[in-house]
């Protein structure tokens, strides 16, 4: 357990690490673009130092509020409140924040970036449709992820990601309004917009962002956060028999979004198993193993 | 000269592995001193909530009488006890009478649909869940303490500075029977 701990924390380094880079290589190329290679780095360095560094404080609310979680409240859900606090105190972890999404479609995650800044969110389809055993199995699995440093990684994973696909929206955005090949009063000699190189670099960059994201979150980690569940509640059935109840349900989650597709316990997408012309790229974000082989797995317990 | 740097270099290796192993073992002895004082705030938490919840089923049920003094005898008997077997008797007992009591919302519907008395049921099943829980997790302590006590270069070491072995909790006999139900 505490190897996991070291390999997510060296994971989250290296997250940061690469972003700073990605950011810094695309300030650079843009500072060469327009001339001023060296001040767009700087710039670039230091907003990329400033957004690691929000991220690390502030990541779990922006998950949070993407999400649109709201806090439980104590007497209206005092069951999911009864079932955290019972599991904190089996794996002796301080209670996390509890949140609720207003979503029909069962599912749940966990965010922060250490056990003491830590929240679960659960949809109140998933109250609707668990009974208690089985709400326990999965507010286990996401206390696992608390417990075993997951969160830290995948919640960097989410404003990081997310920042990498929101500026190139951006660049891609303003390439198609005011791109290259379209000339306008005033574009004389200039037929190169730089914004356009940029926007294609990071066209080009958003499917390695994504293919990063894979790599620092293994899809192991849901398989080994479901046996950590089963360690805690000492009752696999419980969690078993959430999981099938996931897998009848197909309710796409609409909460998510493919910023924080991994951080919950099932894949929010309809995308598992696409053949259509979108499968490869929902594939690409296949962030969890099917869950017919997490519930093999546990069924061997 | 390179003899007598390389012997302090192993003597400070030593001192900070020796720091580390004790600091560890404490850190995991007062895991499990927290561990067990949490069972005894779950189950005292368990024992407090039992006058509510008789309190409000008088309401409905007030010729139930046999049933609720059933169910305060065993709490005071929980209170009273000094021994763990008199403590797991009075908890089976306790139990037991409760769910003779939690029977008698099937009874009487308006009970049963009393909030205060869904919130209670709702609250004491949770207690009673985190008493398992609290259990769970000081034997999960425990282990973890007696392994790290028990295992090679610590275990020297830690007969030195008198660390104990620590005792798992154990379910009484009494305990470990279901408890009946009575109609």
């Amino acid at each position: 357990m505490h190897e996991l701990i070291r390999s997510n924390k060296r994971r989250s380094a290296l997250l940061v690490a690469g972003f700073v880079v990605v950011v810094a290589v695309v300030g650079a190329a843009f500072g060469l673009a327009i001339g001023g290679g060296v001040p767009a780095t700087v710039v670039a360095l230091l907003v990329a130092g400033a957004l690691a560094f929000a991220s690390y404080w502030r990541a779990d609310k922006i998950a949070l509020a993407v999400s649109r979680a709201d806090p439980a409240d104590q007497r209206e859900y005092a069951r999911l409140h009864n079932i955290v606090e019972g599991l904190c105190i089996a794996s002796g972890l301080p209670k996390p924040g509890v949140y609720i999404i207003d979503d029909p479609a069962p599912n749940a995650f966990a965010t922060g970036r250490n056990p003491k800044h830590a929240s679960i969110a659960v949809t109140t389809g998933l109250l609707e449709k668990m009974n208690r055993v089985e709400l326990e199995g999965v507010v286990a699995h996401e206390l696992s992820h608390i417990r075993n440093y997951d969160i830290l990684v995948s919640t960097l994973a989410v404003t990081m990601v997310g920042a990498v696909a929101l500026l190139g929206d951006i660049a891609i955005r303003t390439m198609w309004w005011n791109g290259g090949r379209v000339r306008r009063t005033g574009d004389h000699n200039n037929t190169n917009n730089p914004l356009a190189i940029v926007g294609f670099m990071l066209l080009i960059l958003a499917p390695i962002a994504a293919k990063v994201m894979r790599a620092a979150i293994s899809r192991q980690r849901e398989t080994l956060a479901d046996v950590s569940a089963c360690q805690m509640t000492r009752y696999p059935p419980g969690l078993i028999s959430a999981l099938e109840k996931l897998q009848e349900d197909t309710t796409v989650t609409h909460s998510a979004s493919t910023a924080t597709a991994h951080l919950w316990i099932e894949q929010p997408m309809s995308g598992v198993g696409d053949t259509g012309r979108l499968g490869g790229t929902h594939r690409m974000f296949d962030t969890h193993p099917p869950l017919e082989e997490r519930i093999a797995l546990l069924r061997e317990l | 000269m390179w003899f007598l740097i390389i012997v302090l270099i192993l003597v400070v290796a030593l001192v900070i592995y020796l720091i580390s192993a004790y600091n560890g073992l404490i850190r995991r002895r007062n895991q499990i001193e927290n561990a067990w004082s949490q069972i005894d705030v779950q189950l005292k938490r368990r024992l407090d909530l039992i006058p509510n919840l008789v309190e409000t089923v008088k309401g409905y049920a007030a010729h139930e009488k046999e049933t609720l003094d059933a169910v305060i005898r065993a709490r005071n008997a929980s209170v009273a006890a000094s021994t763990p077997g008199e403590q797991a008797r009075a908890e089976n007992m306790l139990e037991g009478t409760l769910n003779r009591l939690f029977a008698l919302g099937e009874a009487y519907p308006d009970l049963k649909a009393n909030q205060n008395f869904l919130a209670l049921q709702e609250e004491l099943t949770a207690t009673e869940g985190r008493v398992a829980y609290a259990r769970q997790f000081y034997n999960d302590s425990v282990l973890e303490y007696n392994n790290k006590l028990q295992q090679f270069p610590t275990m020297y070491f830690a007969k030195m500075l008198h660390f104990e072995r620590r005792e798992y909790f154990e379910a009484d006999e009494a305990a470990r029977t279901a408890p009946t139900v009575e109609f």
